[in-house]
């Protein structure tokens, strides 16, 4: 199926959302997750499935004033 | 100086973007002695990893961390920003931008008062960045919030204070409730300025990420604030419009 990650258009066969961050390397790593503009809890990723089309935000700490 | 509770002796809440390098900045926020740091959220990818790097900076400064909703235009999107940040930073604390004009980056002040709303009453601790509109300010602590920071002028303009009567009233209507003046600052000066008004603290990063010298330019202000804040306590003397001669005008010799 088709996920948009980020911005960005990719294929991924993630069941759920702790799936898809796991694909991408981000297990280990501080990050938030949003799915379709709504905030994903780091607890409720594992119960959360994925549908093709879906929008998924992965962010981190950065700069900013 | 007290936020929600937590008191704080340095009245300088310093922005962690657009300096030179990672190690300016570390030194510019010692150099500042800033105990808050403004830090945002943006997308991660797993070959960068770009905030992981940032968090350990960030972290070992010690700092108490103050995260932003900037670049949001909407209350959905400033809502989920800050619900994503709680998460993150594990702090309750939101500084609440929600941007209605391009051009000024001034606050959508109805967008900040619904989302102000909204995150109050889920337990967040929110600090607004708002304009001295008194209106909107009474609304805004109705909502829920306990700090308020007016704009000093545009976002990364470096202006100044572009309306000191409206900070002075807002100073006068509000004299219990911390206000910060966030955004607009350009030069030690400036933030004095607004410390002699009677602000409760200031909230820049331009001003000093973007100096010749940041860590000199944080040690500036920092000296700046503490002048104000000082000045401000020590109650200053009436203006007027004529001369009033300093040195006694009684026993003066006459050689004319």
């Amino acid at each position: 199926m088709t996920l948009t990650i980020n911005g960005q258009p990719a294929d991924h066969a993630a069941a759920t959302l702790a799936e898809l961050v796991e694909a991408l390397g981000l297990a280990d790593a501080k990050v938030a997750t949003a799915l379709n503009g709504t905030f994903v809890p780091v607890r409720t990723r594992a119960a959360t499935p994925l549908s093709h089309g879906d929008r998924i935000e992965v962010v981190a700490p950065r700069q900013g004033g | 100086m007290e936020f929600y509770g937590k008191t704080f002796g340095s009245r300088l809440l310093l922005g962690t973007a657009l300096y030179p390098s990672p190690s300016v900045m570390a030194e510019a926020v010692r150099a500042s002695g800033a105990e808050i740091l403004t830090v945002s959220l943006r997308r991660e990818s797993a070959a960068e990893r770009q905030g992981q790097d940032f968090w350990t900076l960030i972290r070992d400064t010690g700092a108490t961390v103050l995260p932003n909703t900037a670049g949001c235009h909407s209350v959905k999107e400033a809502v989920t920003t800050a619900e994503m940040a709680r998460e993150l930073f594990g702090t309750p604390w939101i500084k609440l931008e929600v941007i209605g004009e391009a051009d000024t980056l001034q606050p959508d002040v109805f967008g900040l008062v619904e989302a102000a709303r909204i995150l109050c009453a889920d337990g967040f601790e929110v600090f607004p960045y708002t304009t001295d509109d008194l209106v909107v300010a009474e609304r805004l602590l109705e909502a829920g919030c306990q700090v308020l920071m007016p704009w000093g002028a545009p976002i990364g303009s470096g202006r100044g204070l572009n309306n000191p009567y409206a900070l002075r009233s807002m100073r006068a209507h509000f004299p219990d409730v911390p206000l910060v003046v966030d955004a607009g600052i350009g030069l030690p000066s400036h933030a004095a300025a607004a410390m002699e008004l009677g602000y409760d603290a200031i909230l820049l990063n331009t001003a000093v990420a973007k100096a010749g010298d940041p860590v000199r330019m944080a040690e500036a202000f920092a000296k700046a604030i503490a002048a104000g804040r000082l000045g401000f306590e020590a109650d200053p003397m009436e203006m007027r419009d004529m001369a009033a001669p300093s040195t006694p005008v009684l026993g003066k010799a006459l050689l004319a």
